[in-house]
């Protein structure tokens, strides 16, 4: 049955508007379990409560309460807002999401499109998010908004450059900008002779992946970073005067693209949907092969919900960093650390 | 049309899904939420209290230099990933064209952060 639905021949508008509806999928799904995971349930049990315990067995429901929720609430429309860029904002903030969410692979032949310079259009994209949070947070003409919608652009756009350069180090030991290319090398590749488990870079480009978590972290404004939307004195920054759906809208944004980063950093330094070579050796079946299509998905949910662990972990134990903190950190340890870290790759590579 | 324009094209695509998923959600919306607004309820958020003067206030200058110096470096970047791809071709004489560029960059860097324009104060 498997082999028959494998060997039909589809035309191309049939398999994309099934990667449309598998997109909308990928990106909803993954982030309504990690909401529900951690953001309801993990820190509830971490600051020794029991979280959400009414909709649905132990709160599981919970989501579509919210969402519910939301539905009914009214949309406000400052009156002084600039209403068009006011409206448009949310659009633009998820739509960075998505477009991040198109270069993720999840099997040999389960990616969305398997293009060229993958890397470089998702650390491109990633920047669009910016334009909305600014946008928001100039439109919305109230003081709390203009100062967290500045406050987040120079944040995102100062870590956006560590975010850059710590991908510098995979692309110059991979060889490639293409995401599956990665892939591959990692699985492909042995560290000093020793080919087992392949050569995820976390092993070799540590300082790296370092660098990109605490990165994303950053891009994403979670705690540590979160001087942007301070609750206790900007109140909630550029999102201050936006309510209901559209309010939803940047919450539902800001953590699809914690997984989308996640399932990015997954790929990059955890060796994507591939399983080390020695598993597949065991099974007697090929590292790329169709089998890979259907184990893979489940890899890169594990690896995932691993990755967004440390998010929320990190996220729930430090307190706020202070502006010129924050900044002093981009600007002065990680973007001189990356640049370094990018010497010494490339010094590695062409001595070995 | 090419395997490699079909691609973008479902890049575009994928932006087009994202805006009608918003449009579906907040238009369902419309059918059911409440609109009844008062004087009070379109007035800014100001702590409670009724807001004094423009909401777009003056800021900083300093985000301004820092958005500068992201180009410096977002420009370097583009430069450096085809750099790196190829880098293994390049070998010792690759390595050390790319080093002097950074190294150029690097003093920009430390030439800001001399005259004190990272110092957020």
């Amino acid at each position: 049955m498997i082999s028959m639905l494998l060997a039909a021949e589809f035309a191309w508008w049939q398999t994309t508007a099934f990667k449309l509806v598998m997109a909308i999928v990928a990106v909803l799904i993954p982030a309504g379990t990690t909401v529900y995971l951690y953001l309801f349930k993990m820190v509830s049990f971490m600051q020794s409560r029991l979280g959400p315990m009414e909709a649905g067995p132990y709160g599981s429901m919970q989501l579509l309460a919210e969402l519910g929720k939301n539905l009914q609430k009214e949309d406000i429309f400052p009156l002084k807002a600039d209403r068009a860029v006011f409206a448009l904002a949310p659009y633009v903030v998820l739509m960075s999401t998505f477009l991040l969410a198109v270069v993720i692979p999840f099997g040999p032949d389960a990616a969305f499109t398997n293009i060229d310079v993958g890397v470089y259009l998702a650390l491109a994209v990633s920047s669009v998010s910016v334009i909305g949070i600014l946008m928001a947070g100039w439109a919305s003409a109230s003081k709390y908004s203009l100062l967290g919608g500045l406050r987040a652009a120079g944040q995102l756009i100062a870590y956006e450059l560590p975010l850059i350069l710590a991908v510098v180090g995979v692309v110059i030991q991979a060889g490639t900008l293409n995401l599956q290319g990665i892939i591959a090398a990692q699985n492909q590749q042995e560290i000093f002779g020793w080919g087992a488990i392949g050569n995820p870079y976390i092993l070799t480009q540590f300082v790296g992946f370092m660098i990109f978590m605490i990165a994303v972290q950053a891009e994403l404004t979670q705690v540590p970073f979160d001087m942007p939307i301070a609750e206790s004195e900007l109140v909630s920054g550029y999102m201050t005067e936006y309510s209901g759906f559209r309010f939803l809208m940047f919450f539902i944004g800001e953590f699809a693209t914690a997984n989308i980063f996640a399932f990015l950093a997954s790929v990059l330094f955890l060796g994507g949907w591939s399983v080390p070579p020695f598993v597949t050796d065991l099974l007697g079946i090929a590292w790329d092969s169709n089998w890979m299509n259907f184990i893979g998905p489940l890899v890169m949910l594990t690896k995932m919900l691993l990755l967004t662990f440390i998010i929320y972990w990190v996220r729930f134990t430090y307190p706020r960093f202070r502006e010129d903190q924050l900044q002093k950190f981009a600007w002065k340890f990680l973007i001189p650390l990356s640049l370094l870290n990018i010497f010494a790759t490339g010094v590695l590579k062409v001595v070995f | 049309m090419s395997d490699f324009l079909r691609d973008y094209l479902i890049v575009g695509l994928f932006g087009v899904v994202a805006f009608g998923l918003v449009a579906t959600f907040i238009g369902l919306a419309s059918f059911i939420r409440p609109d009844r607004p008062t004087a009070e309820k379109l007035e800014n958020y100001e702590s409670g209290v009724d807001p004094v003067g423009s909401g777009w206030s003056q800021s900083q200058i300093r985000y301004y230099i820092f958005a500068l110096l992201f180009v410096m470096f977002d420009v370097e970047a583009v430069f450096i990933f085809p750099w790196a791809t190829r880098l293994e071709a390049y070998g010792m004489f690759g390595l050390i064209e790319m080093m002097i560029f950074i190294f150029i960059l690097a003093l920009g860097l430390a030439y800001a952060w001399r005259k004190g324009v990272l110092r957020w104060v």
